[in-house]
């Protein structure tokens, strides 16, 4: 279908108009003509949900570069629906957010065609089927990022957060390239449908498990799964808006969408069910652990993001289980475990979103988002103060918001591992359940700092650096929406079970789709009293507790395997990388002229003089020399001698003078060599070139004479001469060596091919017309070098950077 | 004849790269004139020397001489003198700027 093709250009095409909109209509705030996009996107996409939920697919391919087999070919279907819902629908609400948020004063034409660049680029992640297309989307969703993360880019903390995320995120993009080259060296196919057509035959293969756990990198590094998590929490110093867009609904989401695009290639082998599994139980765990000591509430949430990716993760790492086991009676349980992700996935975007606009609304109303000077907010912000209850509680697992439906569907899925039979578990299959309790336990504590902490307990007025008051209604819009969404989905789940879940399942289990039903009915209560009900239960009164004793066992995270630090490796790696290479490029990047030179001579005589003497290239052959005349050994001996005292005059004058003489015997021997046209060519060029020389000579200090050391001048000598040398043995070794014949001899024909008779301007203006038209382009960049040299002055602007 | 024109162009490429490998600015710029000369001499020896008459149809003539090194050549002295004035001017810009026309202590230089 075209318009999934369009969906991914329309917003870089807009992206183009957003600054001359900008400069064009400046009494509008640019944000109303960007939301324009994200809401039509989404209505568009919105109209295909019954067709989609029917079963159909839609499929767009534009051969791109055929012959490596990259095709632009676009894919919409379950999965991809639910991504491209997710980025415009929290786009838009994101968009309408930053209107508010973001003051006119800012730089708003780059926030938004950044934004509008993410949007696109994330559209075609997830609606890629080539896996080369697919991979160029990802990098720039990484690009995008950075640029969106140093947005304010004065701060020192914003370029190094930017700078984090981009290496962290590249890299394993880099590695899940190679994996996808490894999976095209297997099938002969980038095409994800393909690849999973012929998954049968790959398993054995040498290359398979090595793509598999570059792919994993990938995806891991995109969504902050431990130990590449370390980037996200930098990643908040990017306005809020974003965050709350890139860096929890969305963009941290990719990594999910591609183990889930690929759960159909990988899933079956044991590799990746542990893999995906345990990476994402423990990122959950520490993540939810961290994000209980964080006083900074946007570091909180981006633990807590990165927990609840870990949920989703391990979610989907269970739900692989599945595909081993083929179809039976467990595998349905095993589905169970995907559809509790996909639903938690949309879910978490709904609650996270709705967080982070609160924490942004607080944050711009009262100059802080430290939770320590927060406090007794509530009275105040009454409406920001129902959304952080609605988003929080809903995060913590509770009735009736929709994180409670997803967390007991995750402890279900948790306890089915118990019943596992294959990948020889063992007890391991125990800790799952309990890992997930423990970490949900924590998820409830943090969950509770952001209401309370924020919001009740004692008004510090003194303590803040604005006095505080509700955000204007327009802010309130988008993070309400939000929650009524976490609401609705409580009450009403099983439509987004049935439209939204279900097809997406069949993309995930495209073998089992036709065999069994994957879509269970989302309840919130199931008639008794189950164990992930007690799971529940004893969340909140464990958590509860510890939550009241938070002040006594605070100080764990002083001990022990909190103070190991990703971060001091990851900035001792950086700064060894940084140290290293700068002690290698200040060896031989001295900044002196003459070392360049000499580097490139060197290597001249090396590689050229090298090769001719290994290889025994030196043949002379003089036999068919011309003639010469007395006249031109004449000019000879005087070009050989003026060129010669160049080197020792002691004016500038004279040197300039021997150098006209060069040229003009040079003009002289094109007479002789029978090219007039060159001759008045070269004797205009010089007799320019040397009132040039004469004119900048005025304003030039007259030159002194070389101050190096001997040695320096020695050496000079050397390479010089050498260079003379292999020069001149090079030339008589190509005449002497004539292997093939002229070619000129088609030139000559210039009057039939080109209509003249003078051949070597047929050639100019005919022939070689192109050469010609570029030799002009460099006269005209070397002319607008020498105005702008001579004219131009730089401005010294002040610069408001943070060192 | 070509064997003479080759060492004489063996000599102006040895005097070129001593003038491009000293410190001062006008040296360096000399240098690069003195290698486009040499370079083109070069290219019209590789077509051979006064095999044949002027490149020009209406001399009726039974044998040309090699055109095409002297259409790359005319390109190339265009060029040449090109580069040349621009690396005068910078060389004036820089002096004015800096107050300096010598490439070892204009070395580091920072300055914007």
């Amino acid at each position: 279908m075209l318009t999934i093709t369009m969906a991914i250009f329309i917003p870089f095409l807009a992206a183009i108009f957003i600054p001359s909109i900008y400069k064009g209509i400046p009494r509008v705030n640019i944000g109303w003509f960007v939301l324009i996009i994200p809401v039509t996107l989404f209505i568009m996409l919105a109209r295909n949900i019954s067709a989609i939920a029917a079963g159909e697919t839609y499929i767009q391919t534009i051969p791109w570069i055929p012959s490596a087999g990259i095709y632009f070919t676009t894919y919409l279907d379950g999965l991809s629906m639910i991504f491209g819902l997710l980025i415009t629908g929290v786009g838009s609400l994101v968009i309408l957010y930053s209107i508010y948020y973001l003051s006119a004063r800012e730089s708003l034409a780059h926030f938004y065609v950044y934004l509008l660049l993410f949007m696109g680029a994330m559209l075609g992640v997830v609606f890629s089927d080539n896996m080369m297309v697919l991979y160029v989307f990802w990098e720039l969703t990484s690009i995008s990022s950075f640029l969106l993360i140093a947005f304010w880019y004065h701060r020192k903390q914003s370029r190094y957060g930017a700078q984090k995320s981009l290496l962290i995120t590249v890299t394993g993009g880099i590695a899940m390239l190679a994996g996808f080259l490894m999976l095209y060296a297997m099938t002969g196919s980038f095409s994800i449908r393909e690849n999973i057509a012929s998954v049968g035959e790959l398993t054995g293969e040498a290359l398979f498990l090595p793509a598999l756990l570059l792919v994993l990198v990938g995806a891991f590094t995109k969504s902050a799964q431990f130990p590449f998590h370390i980037w996200l929490p930098d990643a908040m110093e990017a306005p809020t808006p974003v965050s709350a867009y890139l860096h929890s609904a969305t963009m941290v989401k990719a990594g999910i969408y591609i183990v889930a695009r690929f759960t159909p290639v990988f899933g079956g082998e044991p590799v990746w069910f542990y893999a995906v599994s345990a990476v994402g139980i423990f990122t959950l765990f520490w993540g939810s652990l961290n994000a209980v000591r964080q006083t900074d509430l946007k570091a909180l949430l981006a633990y807590s993001t990165i927990s609840q990716l870990g949920l989703v993760m391990s979610l989907f790492g269970l739900g692989s289980a599945a595909l081993h086991a083929g179809y039976s009676a467990n595998s349905v349980l095993y589905t169970q475990a995907t559809f509790a992700a996909l639903f938690h996935l949309v879910n978490h975007s709904t609650f996270k979103g709705a967080l982070f606009m609160m924490v942004g609304i607080v944050d711009l109303n009262v100059g802080t988002r430290d939770v320590r000077r927060l406090g007794g907010l509530m009275s105040l912000m009454p409406f920001t103060f129902t959304i952080a209850v609605i988003g929080s509680f809903s995060m913590a697992g509770l009735p009736p918001f929709n994180g409670f439906l997803s967390k007991e569907m995750f402890f279900e899925a948790m306890l089915t591992l118990r019943h596992l039979e294959f990948f020889s578990i063992g007890t391991w299959g125990t800790w799952f359940p309990v890992i997930a309790w423990i970490a949900s336990v924590f998820t409830f504590v943090y969950s509770m700092i952001i209401v309370f902490q924020t919001f009740l307990g004692e008004h510090q007025p003194d303590r803040l650096d604005r006095k505080a008051h509700e955000a204007p209604p327009g802010m309130l819009i988008a993070p309400s929406i939000l929650a009524l969404l976490v609401v609705t989905i409580f009450f009403f789940p099983n439509i987004i079970g049935q439209y939204l879940l279900r097809p997406a399942m069949a993309s995930i289990y495209p073998s089992l789709a036709g065999e069994m039903e994957l879509a269970p009915r989302i309840l919130a209560w199931h008639g008794k009293v189950d164990t992930p009900l007690l799971m529940t239960g004893g969340v909140v009164i464990l958590g509860i507790i510890l939550y009241r004793l938070l002040q006594y066992w605070r100080n764990i995270y002083e001990i022990g395997p909190f103070r190991w630090n990703l971060d001091a490796l990851y900035n001792g790696m950086l700064s060894f990388a940084e140290r290293s290479s700068s002690l290698l490029t200040n060896f031989y990047m001295t900044g002196d002229l003459r070392n360049y030179l000499s580097y490139i001579f060197a290597f001249f005589l090396l590689a050229v003089g090298g090769s001719l003497w290994f290889t025994g290239g030196f043949s002379f052959d003089m036999s068919n020399d011309a003639p010469i005349a007395l006249n031109e050994y004449i000019l000879v001996f005087v070009m050989a001698a003026a060129c010669v005292l160049m080197l020792f005059v002691r004016s500038r004058i004279t040197a300039i003078l021997l150098n006209g003489v060069l040229g003009y015997s040079i003009a002289l021997f094109f007479v002789f060599f029978r090219a007039p046209d060159l001759a008045l060519t070269q004797i205009v060029v010089e007799t320019v070139t040397t009132g040039l020389f004469l004119a900048c000579f005025y304003f030039l200090p007259e030159w002194k004479r070389e101050k190096s050391a001997q040695p320096t001048k020695i050496f000079n000598g050397l390479i010089a001469v050498s260079a003379g040398v292999v020069v001149t043995v090079i030339a008589l070794s190509v005449q002497g060596n004539k292997m093939f014949e002229s070619i000129s001899v088609y030139f000559e024909n210039a009057y039939d091919l080109a209509g003249g008779k003078n051949i070597v301007n047929t050639i100019l203006g005919d022939f070689r017309a192109f050469d010609t038209m570029l030799e002009v382009v460099v006269l005209f960049i070397a002319g607008i070098g020498v105005y702008t040299l001579v004219k131009l002055k730089a401005k010294k602007e002040e610069r408001d950077v943070e060192d | 004849m070509e064997t003479l024109i080759t060492i004489l162009i063996g000599v102006l490429v040895t005097v070129a790269v001593y003038l491009l490998l000293s410190r001062s600015l006008i040296r360096v710029i000399l240098g690069s004139a003195v290698l486009s000369h040499a370079v083109h001499l070069l290219l019209m020896v590789m077509g051979g020397l006064k095999k044949g008459s002027v490149p020009l149809l209406g001399e009726q003539a039974e044998a040309y001489t090699d055109a095409l090194p002297q259409a790359l050549i005319l390109t190339a002295i265009v060029i040449s003198f090109a580069v040349s004035a621009f690396l005068l001017v910078l060389a004036y810009r820089t002096y004015k700027e800096t107050g300096l026309d010598d490439l070892h202590e204009l070395r580091g230089f920072t300055d914007e």
